[in-house]
Formats: structure tokens, sequence, C-alpha cells
């Protein structure tokens, strides 16, 4: 896993909420393998005027202002829904290391922190006013650092956040978790002696 | 024991799971029953194979194909969509090499990964379930503790048969007295998600109990805690019961007998203990819920079957406003609009939200005797191989038929737009799935969430309907 320290970068805003990880990446994408980079699919048709394949102007991804950001701001519930981890691959391949909302669905908030691409969860409020102020200036500058856990916003005031350390430890080391819990092969197994036992089955 | 502090029955499940825990309070969670699919697989294989890593129990690990299949006749003479094809081969090849038990697409037992683990017996209570999938909630039902994971935690359960997890909140629905003429356990759930929104249960696992949870059949409850997920809750849970061990009892790969006896004695000391603390307790009365139908973009946007189309411009905010515009147009309603006034084109029931024997059999007694209304195409998926045989055994198929609907091979279907059954831009479907997400169904698709019985009654009224209107004609 790519590892994650620190990002200074453009942030765009999403502020809807109930962003779903179908809007995120459409259905028909989820047959490509990992090699294929996944940019393309990254909100496939929201990007697009209904039923055609001209860019939709309004959506702020399709603006040139927004094009250099690492970092995508939304409203609450960001990215519920399907399990699909290529709603993470989409946004990793398009650039975005970073995601900042009032909350998440749970299971791209875990799929996020396995991906290279950390889930900042910031109070409503922040978060609205993070949103326009980069609505105020597109292309204004956001910093998020997961040493000191503090996200920077493009005014100038600094906003705590908490991950889980454990979380963040690997995220921070781009460590596999998989070797991690291997290395716990003699708990596993003493486990497995003693659960058989215990419950009969 | 006497000192030991209530718990609530997820308390129970995760307690006796933890292999370690970590300082911060993260825990390795062992798994006992993996279930996986073609679509969120095969770059877990590839990382266990770059790595030379096994898979670890094998025997605890179980595969079948569902979502990307066509429920037509082409299956029997091959997969037409190459990327499909080669998503369902790699699978295959995948199982083979790595020895993972695997139903094939023209086994009787084939069908979507939810409705199979239960029906077989393999999905158990007081067991913790995993799948790459969201709506893992569903196992549930049974009492086990089953959530959905994304193809990182997939790869970490084959290596290691663990997952690192930290605990989650416990939220209680309690849903109390008697069920109303039409409804069934698709309106409890949509009703509940209504109250409490889509993001009520994040964080959270939530139990359903109250009677009326308790009166439900084990497809209902399925259907119930299938859609925990739509509120927000990785998982549902229900006690399991009489119901739940009755069930068992009569699948295939159950536990038989003795160790039957002994298994119930143990599952029967999984529920709540009286005074376990929940953290947040949501309360609903059931002869207040009437037959429900979505009419937006999330499954939280929905209504009584006679209600209106909202106004955005009635809606307290203007970040509320603006979202209710774009639902609104989306969906192509006039606010104000009797939601029974709007015609369908599609009505599809199945997913694994609505596709067990009870559910063909609630559309069949619908279905009876009358049409499919000309302006419809009606599809009904069976969830399995084995309900599709139930169901002809009993005559339902001929029914259906007879009434104008396609009669389909199992799989996931028009649910999730990515296998040939898709809406076309703009049309609108009566659907028994589980997501009214923009282009769920097909790019531009309208989906309305309903209950099988709202669904085959709509089909037949040809828009949408009051299944209290279409109540089961006598056989004949």
């Amino acid at each position: 896993m790519e590892a994650f320290t620190r990002l200074d970068s453009v942030a765009v805003p999403l502020p809807r909420p109930n962003i779903d990880t179908d809007q995120i990446i459409p259905g028909r994408f989820l047959s490509r393998p990992r090699e294929v980079d996944h940019s393309a699919f990254l909100f496939h048709d929201a990007r697009r005027l209904p039923g055609t394949e001209e860019p939709n102007p309004d959506f702020p991804l399709n603006q040139e202002a927004y094009r250099p950001a690492r970092i995508i701001v939304a409203g609450r519930n960001f990215a519920c829904g399907s399990s699909r981890e290529s709603a993470v691959w989409a946004l990793f391949d398009a650039g975005f290391r970073c995601a900042i909302a009032p909350s998440f669905g749970d299971i791209f908030r875990n799929n996020g922190m396995k991906n290279g691409l950390l889930p900042v969860v910031l109070p409503a409020e922040a978060v609205a006013a993070l949103i326009a102020q980069i609505e105020a200036a597109p292309g204004a500058r956001v910093t998020v650092d997961l040493v000191a856990l503090t996200v920077t916003f493009p005014d100038g005031t600094v906003h705590g956040f908490e991950v889980d350390p454990f979380a963040r430890h690997c995220l921070l080391e781009g460590l596999d978790e998989i070797g991690l819990t291997l290395s716990l092969e003699d708990q596993i197994a003493a486990f497995e002696r003693r659960f058989g036992r215990e419950n009969s089955r | 024991m006497s000192a030991q502090k209530p718990r609530t029955l997820f308390d129970k499940i995760w307690d006796a799971h933890v292999v370690e825990t970590l300082p911060d309070g993260t825990a390795l969670l062992y798994i006992d029953l993996h279930l996986t699919h073609e679509v969120t697989t095969p770059q877990a294989f590839d990382g266990l194979r770059a790595a030379g890593r096994k898979v670890r129990r094998p025997d605890a690990t179980l595969a079948v194909i569902d979502h990307n299949i066509a429920t037509d006749a082409s299956r029997y003479t091959g997969i037409v969509d190459p990327e499909s094809r080669l998503q369902v081969e790699t699978l295959e090849k995948n199982v083979a090499e790595f020895g993972v038990p695997f139903i094939p697409l023209l086994d009787d037992r084939q069908g979507i990964v939810h409705v199979i683990g239960p029906e077989l017996g393999r999905s158990l209570p007081g067991m913790t379930i995993v799948c790459g999938d969201s709506h893992t909630s569903t196992h549930g039902a049974m009492g086990a503790l089953a959530f959905g994971i994304g193809t990182s935690e997939v790869e970490h359960v084959l290596a290691t048969q663990t997952l690192l997890q930290k605990p989650a909140k416990n939220m209680q629905v309690l849903v109390e007295g008697n069920l109303a003429l039409g409804c069934s356990g698709k309106d409890i759930t949509l009703a509940i998600i209504g109250k409490i929104g889509t993001a009520g249960g994040t964080g959270h696992v939530i139990e359903y109990a109250g009677d009326t949870i308790r009166a439900l059949d084990m497809a209902g409850r399925m259907t119930v805690s299938n859609m925990a997920i739509e509120g927000g809750a990785r998982a549902g849970l229900i006690a399991p019961d009489q119901t739940t061990f009755d069930y068992i009892a009569r699948t295939p790969q159950g536990p038989k007998g003795e160790a039957l006896a002994r298994a119930i004695e143990w599952w029967k000391t999984l529920p709540t203990d009286a005074g376990a603390h929940f953290d947040k307790v949501v309360k609903l009365a059931a002869h207040e819920i009437a037959p429900q139908v979505t009419w937006g973009t999330s499954p939280e946007d929905v209504l009584p079957v006679n209600g209106v189309v909202p106004d955005p411009e009635a809606q307290e905010d203007e970040a509320r406003r603006a979202q209710f515009r774009r639902k609104v147009e989306y969906m192509g309603l006039q606010p104000g609009q009797k939601l029974q006034d709007l015609p369908v084109d599609v009505v599809f029931i199945g997913s694994c939200t609505n596709s067990r024997i009870e559910d063909i059999r609630m559309a069949a007694s619908i279905a009876r005797g009358r049409k499919v209304a000309d302006n419809v195409r009606a599809m009904v998926v069976p969830g399995s191989g084995l309900v599709k045989k139930q169901a002809e055994a009993e005559g339902l198929d001929r029914i259906l038929q007879e009434a104008g609907f396609e009669w389909r091979e199992a799989g996931c279907s028009m649910c999730l737009g990515m296998n040939p059954d898709k809406l076309k831009p703009g049309q609108r479907s009566a659907s028994t799935s589980n997501r009214n997400f923009e282009g769920r169904q097909g790019p531009g698709g309208r989906t309305h969430l309903v209950s099988p019985a709202t669904a085959a009654a709509s089909a037949i009224a040809g828009h949408l309907a009051d299944v209290r209107d279409y109540q089961p004609k006598e056989a004949v």
C-alpha cells in the first residue's frame, strides 16, 4: 500500500449528501480487472450530460480549476451503499488520496484506509465552511497531515481529526496488514483449537 | 457468571470471536464462514498468488457465481459478454488453484450468495460471516454477525481467516404489534429506513427485535436484515429462536440429530440479556406501517403507497430544496402527483432482498387469475436453483407465466445493472431490490422499491398499485 503522511493539494467540492458508490463507479464497470486504469469510470454517468458522452460542465470534476485536485470534499454519508472497492480504485487512479466529509459509508472508510486513500471525518459545520472556501476560490489548497492529525483550510484555520491508531500506523507506514496478522499465527491456531471445544460445533 | 454485565446478541458473538485485541481496541476477529463470488475476488486471489500465500480454511469458504450472469437460457450456451465471461472463468480458475469449494453455474444449488448461504444450512446462529458484498447483512437474520467487506479484506480473510475490526455500537430497532393487511418484511424494513435515514445506523450493528419481527418467517427476517446496510449499518441481527431452529433443521447441509441438539443449546444462550445496553433505540408500531414505495433516489425517500410526490420548494432549507429538485427531476415526477398514478414499464421481482420461495408464493397469489398490463414487462427471478425448483414443484411458475410474467434463471439480475438485465434510460420500474440510486438498474433508469406483493399488483395495474386493492383470488 502507498503510505500517506501529508498532502497539500487543490480540493474539489461535491457538496451533496449520500453520494453512493454506484455514483462513484456504476455497476457495469465492476467486471474490469484491477490492472485497468479505473480513472475513466470515476463518476462516469454523473460527469456526462444525461444520455450523452458530452461532459456536464456543472460537475465540479469537469472544471479546469479542480483538475489537479487530490482531495475530495463531500456531503454527509459519502460513499454509502455497495462494498465495491473499485470505488476507491477509481478515486485513487484519478489521483485522489484523501476524502473529507461529515460521515462516510462504513465499508468505504475501511476500503480507503487499506488502499492509501485517507477518509477524514470533520464536523458538518467545518465541512460546510471548507466547501464554501473552495467554492469561493476554486483551486484553493488544503493540507491534510496524518502525523499531526490536522486539516488546514485555505483560510489558514486548522481543524483536528481522529483516526483509529492502528489503522493510522498502517497507513503512515504503508504496511501490509496481512503480513502483520500472519505474525499472530500462534494465537489464531490456539483460538481455533479452543473455539471448537467451547462452542461444541 | 452472575457478576457478568448483561450483553447484547452482538456483544456475545463478538466476544466469542476475538482472537487478540490490539492496544487501540482493534480486534482480530475470527471468521467462521467466508462467502465469495466472481466480482469482488479476482484481485484478492491475485494478491495471495503474488505473495505466495494459501487460503487458510478452504472448508470455511464457499464460492458461487451470481452477479454478472444472464438470467435467460443463454447461460446454457456460454456467457456472451466477454468481460463477464472472463470474470467467471477467473473465479473458476482461482477456486481450482486454491481448493475452494465452488457451486458451478449449472448446478441446482447455484444462486444469489445471500440466498444460498442460509438455504443450504451454511449460515448458522452465532457465526461470524463475511462476503465481499454489502448485503451480507442478510445472514444476520439467522442470528449470525454478518457484514460486507471490500476486496482487500477478502484477501485478508482468505489468507488468515480473520479480520481486523473495531467493535461496532449497538442499536436496537423494536417493532411491535400486528402487521397491517398487504404488508411484509419489505414494508417494515423500508419504513425503518424512512425513519432512521440512510446514515441512521452508521457505525452500529442493528438488532431487530419486538413481537412483529419474531412473528416473521425466516424469509421475512432476511428481507429486514438485508437492508440494514441501507440504514447505514454494516450488519443487522435477529435473535435465533424456534423459527430459526426449525428452518435450519430442514436445510440440506445444516447440523442434524445430536449435533443440531447440541448447537441449539448454545444458540439459545445467544439472545440479548435483559438490561443489556443499546447506544440507540428506535421504536416502530407495526399497525402504522402501510405498503411502502420509494419515490426518490435514496432508500430513505420512502412513503406509504397512497402518498404523493413531495414538493421540493416546501423543504426547510436551500440545500434540501436543491437535493429534492434533483431527485424529482431525475425520477421524472411532478410535486403533488399521486404515487399510484405513476405508470411502470418494468416490474422486477427478485434480488437478495426478495427472491425466496415465500416471496414468489406471495407474488403468485396476487398474479393468479389476473393478467400483467400491456405496458409492463414483468420478470420473476428466483434467488437460487433450489428456489426455482421448489416454485416449479408448486406450480407457481405456471401461474406467473399464465399471468404474463417472465420466469427466469437464478441470479442478481436487474438489481444492479451489471448483467444483461437492465432498465433502459427513462424506464420506470417497480422493483423488489434494495437500491433506488441513480442509474442503479441501468443508466437513466428510475427505480421504485417495493415489496413482492406491491410489485405483483403494480404489474397487473400497469402503475404503482396499492396491494390492498389486489387481494388473492380463490384458487379455481
